[in-house]
């Protein structure tokens, strides 16, 4: 099948079988790799993503389900050289440590501030429920989460983060800023 | 000594390695795409006993991509047996461990046959369309049941029962003889615990490409042990050693479970080889669980004497501990690493262990973060809080008389280490406030009096464990095969900058800051000028990698000892140019000068003029490298104390952990950031045992929890936040002072919990719940009876008890 989608602001048109699992699209087709696979039972959240601003696992999606989409993946972030709030708030809060589910955590954690401006430490645990992490215990994901919350306000973020906020996002600076 | 203007040890640096890891950069092992490169796809038995009478591939040969299938009587003359490094006695039973069965299966998930196909996905269709055709054996899984013989796992052994390995105090010497202590005992408890099956469940898949072009077997694979794997790799093929490159890029957590040389290590290199192409094996979760190596698994029969007054005096230990179906890496020694750690931090007269490893028709057990130590270390605390009841004695009262002083060590234990630095006393002083105990106990009072619902329990595990592995003479002396020094190379460009070549081999450690760190400090050179290259055998040429919370302790120390190296004869050259006496050199912050003068010559300066070799001292070699590699003459013994507040719902069995505080006492701290995360994420693990975790196996032996929907690895809602802080008593037997952080979490934290989920509860009758105390058991125990065995949350039939509940 023939499909378009635009992942990390480029547009790229694919022919992909039916059956292919957007992960394997992103890291195979694209050699978008920073997005990775921990399970196959979207348990994990490892291979999570933005569709259209939203999180999703990527795993659990095929590729075709993309098509017109617009995806964001850990390797779209950054602008400009600079590391999204969230992606600075992981590392001065020492909130990794192999790393491998970092990618998903952040894109989730982005997606829990969309929602939360101010999160208390229930509201980020339940938040990022669907993330697992094994290195961590997860204490200084939560510290990261929240500070990074206060790095945020009054609402920055990258732009294509807010587009389904339109009247916000054309209020407020955008970019990691 | 510090050689930096502010101490680089100590620092709570921000790590060099996340600038990669936040954004995607990473290089994991499945990333990598080679020209022409095949997939291997594994076929599974889904049987846990079985002889294969036939296996046919006719339909899979001929599906689109496949280019060939393959099965274990085509590697049958060259595919050897998997090694394992540590045949603990000298009558070790040992199987023929093929990676690919040939004529016979001994757990479900063993590898059957093999597609290569031009495409992962190709690959895993054909394997659908591969006919074995299995004739069932009886399948063994429960561990007293194997003992008896009655089906044997591996008929040609002629048992099921792999070794039996004994210390006994009498016979060695550091103790009395324990049977003695227990007839003239006051008091003697004896209970027997159950170590549930655990699985590592690391979150990066395992994966390997192995490149056979340009003369040289070229292998990535995502493991904790690239320089071991070389080796083994070169035993098992007969590949010579230096035609094998082994590549550990960034790797996704281990903890213990990647230390391993896997069957698809192999087979990768044998189908790369045959096929003169490369070749990628990325496993799914699924198999994961089915195949990569699990951890514990033990049954402890535990007794203890005491006199009246609350002092111990006798411990015997009976294990019976289950390997699995083949012995691995170094299967049979992990409860061996747990024989010396069940005396703990008391001073018990008499010791004896008794380990029997058993073959049963499950998944190899191995490491797994604390390898045996968590296992004693549950033991013994609970033991010790079965004393305290019996005797109605506050727990914390009854470790403290018992415990060693801080003014008694070094101290000489029943197990015949030798401990060489600790304070008991301090961390628990320090617990105890944090904590605040006595209005805790007051809270506890109070619910059981009302007869609130929700009743508070707390449980104390006042541990000890033995890492930094490890003296190599200890090593020899327990039969393992390797040493367990470290080495470290210090390279001196001409600008000034500074790159290490390190033996050990990180996978979320951290090493890449600390190292640099360590060497910042040493030379007074800045933390960003240091490069650290690891896991790469072409780089780091020999290293014995990372596990038992060694890498800081002797690679660590390997690195120190470089440094002295590179700053020894840095000054020699330093004295020459300046020329004055060497003894009249002083450095610091970097820089050498003459004392009593402003004459100066920065390190960098030095390092030039050694490398331009224009003017240097007679007999001098160009250039300001060293190498240096460390053997430990003594393990290192971090402890600590930790104490846990559970409220236990008595309607529902839920348990939530209200307060958890950790005091840990890990020696000299490098990177406080880094080592707080050590913590934490060893908590995560040691309550994941106590209260989530399970590898539950069915009656026919397929294990029921093969899936992360299955198998309850903790998310950020299961888990509390934790209070943790240090005291520090250093090492003795090493230059940094440092004793090893990794699996400190991990071992304290699981006795903690369940101590405290009894103690809400035990006033209401009962006496013990099994691990995991989920709440379907912990309700039943409250209802007064063994929960349903067959019931997957509570443990299956599978399971190497399936009584549940109250023993």
């Amino acid at each position: 099948m023939h499909i378009s989608v635009n992942v990390d602001g480029v547009t790229y048109a694919d022919e992909v079988e039916p059956r292919l699992l957007l992960v394997h699209y992103l890291r195979e087709r694209l050699s978008k790799t920073g997005t990775v696979v921990g399970c196959d039972t979207g348990n994990c959240g490892a291979c999570t993503v933005h569709l259209d601003g939203h999180s999703v696992k990527s795993c659990q999606m095929f590729a075709v389900q993309a098509n017109g989409h617009e995806v964001t993946t850990i390797e779209g972030l950054a602008r400009d050289g600079r590391l999204h709030p969230v992606q600075e708030a992981f590392r001065s809060n020492h909130a990794l440590q192999c790393g491998f589910c970092t990618p998903g955590m952040i894109m989730q954690a982005i997606d829990l501030l969309a929602d939360e401006s101010d999160p208390d430490d229930e509201t980020v645990r339940k938040g990022l429920e669907g993330n697992l992490c094994r290195c961590t215990g997860y204490q200084n994901i939560v510290r990261a989460v929240q500070d990074a919350a206060q790095r945020m306000k009054p609402g920055a973020g990258p732009k294509i983060e807010q587009h389904s906020d339109e009247n916000i996002a054309a209020k407020q600076p955008v970019g990691g800023e | 000594m510090t050689a930096t203007a502010e101490p680089e040890v100590g620092k709570a640096r921000l790590r060099k390695e996340d600038a990669r890891l936040i954004t995607g950069q990473t290089k994991w092992t499945d990333n990598i795409q080679l020209t022409g490169m095949l997939h291997m796809a594994v076929l599974r038995s889904p049987v846990a006993h079985a002889r294969i009478r036939d296996i046919d591939c006719s339909r899979a040969t001929t599906m689109p991509g496949v280019a060939v299938v393959l099965t274990g009587e085509d590697f049958a003359a060259e595919q050897g047996s998997l090694p394992c490094a540590w045949p603990i006695t000298e009558d070790m039973k040992a199987p023929p461990a093929p990676a690919l069965a040939v004529d016979q299966v001994n757990f479900a998930g063993e590898a059957v046959a093999l597609v290569i196909a031009d495409s992962a996905y190709r690959a895993a269709d054909a394997l659908a369309a591969i006919d074995v055709d299995y004739d069932e054996l009886p399948v063994v899984l429960d561990l007293e049941e194997a003992l008896r013989d009655n089906d044997l796992v591996h008929p040609d052994l002629g048992t099921n029962k792999s070794a039996t390995w004994i210390y006994d105090s009498a016979e060695a010497g550091s103790g009395t003889n324990v049977e003695d202590e227990i007839a003239s005992a006051e008091v003697v408890i004896e209970r027997t615990f159950r170590q549930q099956r655990l699985i590592p469940a690391f979150m990066e898949p395992r994966s390997v490409v192995v490149d056979p072009s340009a003369d040289m077997f070229t292998i990535w694979s995502a493991t904790q042990i690239p320089h071991i794997l070389r080796w083994m790799l070169a035993a098992v093929t007969g590949i010579a050693e230096h035609k094998i490159r082994v590549i550990a890029p960034d790797v996704g957590g281990g903890f213990g479970g990647k230390l391993q040389v896997t069957p698809e290590e192999l087979l990768c290199l044998l189908v790369a080889r045959r096929m003169g192409r490369p070749v990628k094996w990325t496993e799914t979760r699924t198999e994961s669980m089915l195949s990569a190596h699990h951890g514990r698994d033990q049954i402890q029969k535990v007794t203890l004497s005491a006199r009246r007054d609350g002092t111990v005096t006798g411990l015997k230990v009976e294990l019976l501990a289950d390997m699995g179906a083949y012995l691995r890496l170094v299967t049979p020694g992990i409860p061996i690493l747990g024989a010396f750690m069940f005396n703990a931090i008391y001073k018990f007269a008499a010791y004896r262990f008794v380990c029997t490893n058993v073959f049963t028709n499950k998944v190899p057990t191995d490491a797994y973060r604390g390898a045996g130590r968590p296992e004693a270390t549950f033991a013994i605390e609970r033991m010790m809080d079965e004393l305290a009841v019996e005797l109605g004695m506050d727990p914390m009262k009854i470790r403290e008389m018992n415990w060693i002083k801080h003014e008694e060590f070094p101290f000489n234990t029943v197990a015949g280490l030798t401990y060489d630095s600790g304070n008991y006393e301090a961390a628990t002083a320090r617990a105890m406030e944090l904590f605040d105990y006595e209005s805790m106990r007051e809270e506890q009072q109070r619910r059981r009096s009302s007869g609130d619902p929700v009743q508070l329990g707390i449980g104390i595990s006042t541990y000890t464990e033995m890492c930094g592995l490890a003296p190599s003479r200890v090593l020899g002396a327990l039969r393992y095969a390797a040493g367990g020094w470290e080495t470290a190379s210090i390279r001196m460009l001409p600008t000034g900058k500074v790159e290490v070549i390190t033996g050990t081999s990180p996978h979320g450690q951290g090493h890449e800051t600390v190292w640099s760190q360590i060497v910042a400090d040493r030379l007074g050179v800045p933390f960003e000028d240091v490069e650290v290259l690891h896991g790469d055998t072409a780089s780091s040429h020999k290293g014995m990698d990372s596990y038992g919370s060694r890498s800081l302790a002797v690679g660590g120390t390997a690195l120190v000892h470089a440094a002295d190296k590179v700053l020894a004869k840095a000054r020699t050259l330093a004295a020459h140019m300046m020329e004055c006496d060497e003894a009249d050199v002083e450095f610091a912050s970097g820089s050498f000068s003459v004392r009593g003068t402003s004459t100066v010559r920065t390190l960098g300066d030095v390092v030039l003029a050694a490398h331009v070799a224009h003017d240097l001292p007679e007999g001098m070699e160009p250039g300001m490298d060293a190498d240096a590699t460390f053997d430990p003459d003594n393990f290192s013994f971090p402890h600590g104390t930790h104490l846990c507040a559970a409220e236990v719902d008595t309607q529902t069995g839920m348990v939530k952990i209200r307060l958890y505080v950790a005091v840990d006492d890990v020696g000299t701290v490098v990177n406080p950031l880094i080592v707080d995360g050590q913590v934490h994420g060893g908590l995560a693990q040691g309550i994941a045992q106590a209260l989530f975790e399970e590898a539950v196996h069915d009656e026919m032996g397929t294990l029921t929890t093969a899936t992360l929907a299955d198998y309850l690895v903790p998310s950020a809602a299961d888990l509390p936040g934790f209070i943790t802080a240090r005291t520090s008593t250093p090492a003795t037997s090493n230059p940094l002072g440092a004793k090893g952080v990794g699996e400190a979490g991990t071992i304290a934290s699981t006795p903690a919990v369940v101590n405290a989920v009894l103690d809400a509860v035990r006033h209401m009758g009962v006496r013990d719940i099994e691990m995991p105390c989920s709440p379907e058991r912990v309700w039943n125990a409250l209802q007064g009876r063994a929960a349903d065995a067959s019931a997957p949350a509570a443990g299956g039939l599978g399971s190497i008890d399936a009584q549940g509940g109250q023993s």
